[in-house]
């Protein structure tokens, strides 16, 4: 987690990101934001992200904003599936501003 | 429900924000990064936007609306602050408040502001650069009340569509950690049903300090479409229940459902307008034919409705769903007042407060004089304790229309910055004893006078920087602005380090105009109060300033009409000191108490001069005109007794005829058969006297207004009750003047000649 290159994030996040890892999770955001000075960007990558829900969706706003007062860059990349689709539930995509990859299946998942 | 009563309310607030909007803009240009300042500005334009949308003030939220647009920009830090913005969003602030006094005169907006809205949406588009996304339609109000929230709408974005279900959920912290996760309910929801449009509110977020990851801190706001009933969708929350707030509105809803979901909204900043569009009680479509029905009303002529009246004429909306909105709005304002531990007091009220004092102390100077006369310790006690709290209270009653006169010189941050860019001079004006309280009538009378005291300084005292410099002084001058009290009354005071008054220039015109004669000799402040004379100036040049026929004489007038007086220190290279006098309040003077017969009558002590005796010899001097010979020059009077038609009294000498002796002698001496006095009073360079038969000395003097019956009464102005509990009516001097003035025109038409 040191060097800090776009092709390796500062921070991956595997597995389960919900209420069952959210305290975990807190503490990595935090001590992630910590470690980067202000202007530095940090990349988060979610591309193992299995399982996410509200705790975990509002874990990324609360990162998200939490960095900006700070002056840093926090970026969101590689969301996994289980993000998109919250991301889409939600309406959150854009609010977020970071770049997602578009999937094939263009309707939103509660038209299923 | 009166709307009007909501609209004032707007109007009131929303030219207190736009006088805080002014003094942020005059202080940011010093301090560009001050991050308050930039917030205090977009605050003030976001909220006059908002209540402005609740009034359906449409014209005045688009506006609002680009001005808001650009500080965003400066608050996102994307522009910065500059000479030129500043300039423009002063201009946006006037105009703000033009439209603002539209709307309290329930006005259309005249097509001039129109034009100018135009123009400074051009010109904040000018200086913001081409970036700037300038909507300017009302409709995309809607998004950018809600950034947070742009919506998805699928379909086309052909927006909100009437007949759709809007649920509402705001879940409870523990929710989380009841097992529950709130986006499974959104995503059942889609089972049944298509969500039209969602909105995930994260307001309640915390700091990351105080955020506990296993506590909710999302709400959403759903548009949702669905053939199934309510029990099913209710059924989709079932477990929910009790970890959350739901409301769900069916299509065309009932109004208690549309009550409790306004109710229910834990933010705090949204406003009746944005609330409406929000919760989806209505489609953009239904608030605009809504603004239009209230276009035409105002085209037709008919009362102009408000945009509430009219949803609930065509039952769009009930009138409890407009006034669940209201309360809201109000519960947020007695939030905000209280945190500035104010609260807001209608003047009347306060007026009708302190006659109710005036009334107590007429009351307890009767008790006080019973007691007297009764003789009795424990009354007398009672009686003096009595007096001492009513004279307390007197004092903090007077106290509670106390202004303080900051507010007052702040707004002269703003003429010295546009008058010193208009005739290009670099001026900076210096504020003190900003804290100095005086009645709240007198604040609101002075601004005129000492606005033009400001300019006269900045245009005339101080030089251009060429010759200040020469001068050995610094290039930009200095403006004070200062206040003190002194022995009470006020003074307000605008100096500056100019030239100063330049005594052989205004010998020179006083001369020209006739005022002075060549050889009279004057003292420096006879010269310098001959600015104040009618027709006097000695700008060399007409500019913006002055020739707009408000004359010094003006300023001199209606400092006098205050009870209150102006005068001038100068000192020639350096600069002048105009220093107005105020008396504190209006609610009392010192008048001057004299009796003629048995009735009493209180002049006011400013304006007496002196005090002559009215002899026999001058009465036969003035051969039956109503003038005398004040040592060589003529004096007309009036005698009060014929004016009031008051009956000769009882001689006093016949009444004591019955006593003894001695006494008898002593009234006689005292009492000489017909002795008068003539009060010499001056108003606006006019005397005259006025004859009485006694002078009984200074009085302090609470003045009461005369009833609506007597406001035809000429010579008097008002009224006051002595401690006797007689009445003594105060005499209304400026007009008895002008009467004397206009009797001798007639009496006597051509001959104006002193007695002989």
């Amino acid at each position: 987690m040191s060097d800090h290159t776009p092709e390796s994030p500062t921070l991956a996040v595997c597995g389960e990101f919900n209420i069952f890892t959210a305290a975990a999770m807190k503490e990595q955001l935090m001590t992630t934001l910590a470690a980067n000075p202000a202007g530095h960007d940090i990349d988060i990558d979610l591309s193992d992200v299995t399982d996410i829900d509200t705790a975990g969706i509002q874990l990324m706003l609360m990162a998200k904003r939490e960095a900006a007062t700070q002056g840093k860059t926090l970026r969101f990349v590689r969301h996994s599936d289980a993000v998109l689709d919250l991301f889409d539930l939600c309406d959150l995509a854009s609010h977020f501003g970071d770049p997602v990859l578009i999937r094939s299946q263009t309707r939103g998942p509660h038209e299923s | 429900m009166n709307l009007d009563d909501a609209l004032d309310t707007f109007v009131i607030e929303s030219r207190e924000l736009l006088e805080n909007m002014e003094a942020a803009l005059l202080q940011i240009e010093q301090s560009p990064d001050d991050a308050d300042l930039i917030n205090a500005i977009f605050r003030a334009a976001h909220t006059i936007k908002g209540s402005a949308g609740l009034f359906g003030q449409d014209h005045l939220v688009t506006f609002t609306h680009s001005a808001e647009n650009v500080l965003d920009q400066v608050r996102g830090g994307h522009l910065a602050i500059s000479g030129e913005l500043v300039a423009v969003f002063l201009g946006v602030c006037d105009h703000i408040g033009t439209l603002v006094d539209c709307v309290a005169e329930k006005r259309p907006i005249p097509e001039e502001a129109q034009a100018r809205s135009v123009e400074l949406i051009q010109r904040l588009k000018a200086v913001s650069g081409e970036a700037t996304p300038a909507p300017t339609t009302t409709s995309q109000l809607v998004e950018h009340v809600a950034p947070e929230a742009a919506c998805v709408r699928e379909g086309g974005g052909e927006g909100v569509e009437t007949g759709n279900w809007h649920i509402s959920l705001r879940f409870n912290p523990d929710v989380l950690k009841n097992g529950m996760d709130p986006v499974s309910f959104i995503r059942y929801l889609g089972t049944f049903g298509r969500i039209v449009s969602i909105v995930t509110l994260t307001d309640a977020l915390p700091g990351i300090a105080e955020f506990d990851p296993e506590d909710c801190y999302l709400g959403f706001e759903i548009n949702y479409e669905t053939e199934a009933d309510k029990a099913a969708i209710e059924a989709a929350f079932e477990f929910v229940r009790d970890d959350a707030r739901i409301r769900i509105l069916p299509p065309h809803s009932l109004v208690d459902e549309y009550l409790a979901l306004i109710q229910s909204f834990p933010e705090e900043d949204l406003r009746l307008g944005e609330i409406l569009i929000r919760c989806g009680t209505l489609t953009r479509h239904e608030l605009e034919r809504a603004l239009e029905t209230q276009t035409q009303a105002r085209d037709d002529g008919a009362d102009a409705q408000r945009i509430g009246e009219v949803l609930v004429a065509q039952n769009l909306v009930q009138p409890a769903v407009v006034e669940a909105a209201l309360q809201k709005q109000k519960q947020v304002k007695e939030n905000k007042t209280g945190d500035a531990s104010l609260i807001r007091v209608n003047a009347d009220k306060l007026d009708e407060h302190i006659n109710l004092i005036g009334e107590l102390i007429i009351a307890s100077a009767g008790i006080n004089l019973a007691a007297q006369k009764s003789g009795q310790p424990d009354l007398l006690e009672a009686a003096s304790l009595l007096n001492r709290l009513v004279e307390n209270i007197r004092d903090s009653a007077l106290q509670l229309r106390m202004v303080q006169i900051g507010a007052t010189f702040n707004k002269f941050q703003r003429v010295v910055r546009d008058v010193s860019r208009e005739i290009g001079k670099d001026i900076r004006l210096e504020i003190s004893g900003a804290d100095t309280e005086l009645d709240k009538t007198v604040v609101e009378k002075i601004g005129d006078p000492l606005t033009h005291l400001v300019r006269n300084s900045m245009d005339h005292g101080i030089e251009p920087a060429d010759v200040r410099l020469a001068a050995g002084k610094p290039a930009h001058g200095t403006l004070r602005l200062n206040a003190y009290h002194d022995s009470g009354s006020i003074v307000i005071e605008v100096s500056d380090d100019g030239g100063g008054l330049n005594k052989a220039r205004i010998l020179a015109k006083a001369i020209d105009r006739g005022l002075i004669k060549p050889d009279q000799v004057l003292t420096d402040d006879e010269i310098h109060g001959l600015i104040f004379e009618p027709g006097f100036s000695t700008a060399a040049q007409i500019n913006n300033l002055s020739g707009r026929g408000v004359g010094m004489d003006v300023v001199r007038r209606n400092i006098i009409a205050l009870r209150g007086s102006v005068e001038i220190e100068s000192e020639e290279g350096i600069g002048a000191t105009m220093r107005i006098r105020l008396p504190l309040t209006l609610a009392i003077i010192d008048g001057f108490l004299v009796e003629v017969g048995n009735s009493s009558f209180v002049v006011p002590l400013e304006m007496v001069v002196e005090c002559v005796e009215l002899t026999e010899a001058e009465i036969a001097a003035s051969q039956g005109r109503d003038q005398l010979d004040l040592r060589g020059e003529v004096l007309p009077f009036i005698r009060l007794r014929d004016l009031f038609e008051i009956d000769e009294p009882a001689r006093a000498h016949n009444d004591q005829r019955h006593s003894t002796g001695a006494e008898e002698d002593l009234a006689t001496v005292l009492q000489p058969v017909k002795r008068e006095n003539v009060v010499v009073v001056n108003y606006a360079g006019h005397r005259a006297g006025l004859v009485v038969d006694n002078l009984q000395g200074e009085y302090q003097t609470v003045i009461r207004p005369l009833g609506a019956v007597f406001s035809g009464l000429q010579g008097i102005s008002g009224f006051t009750i002595l401690g006797t509990g007689m009445v003594a009516l105060i005499l209304d001097v400026p007009g008895l003047v002008k009467r004397v003035a206009r009797q001798e025109t007639q009496t006597h038409p051509p001959a104006r000649a002193l007695p002989a």
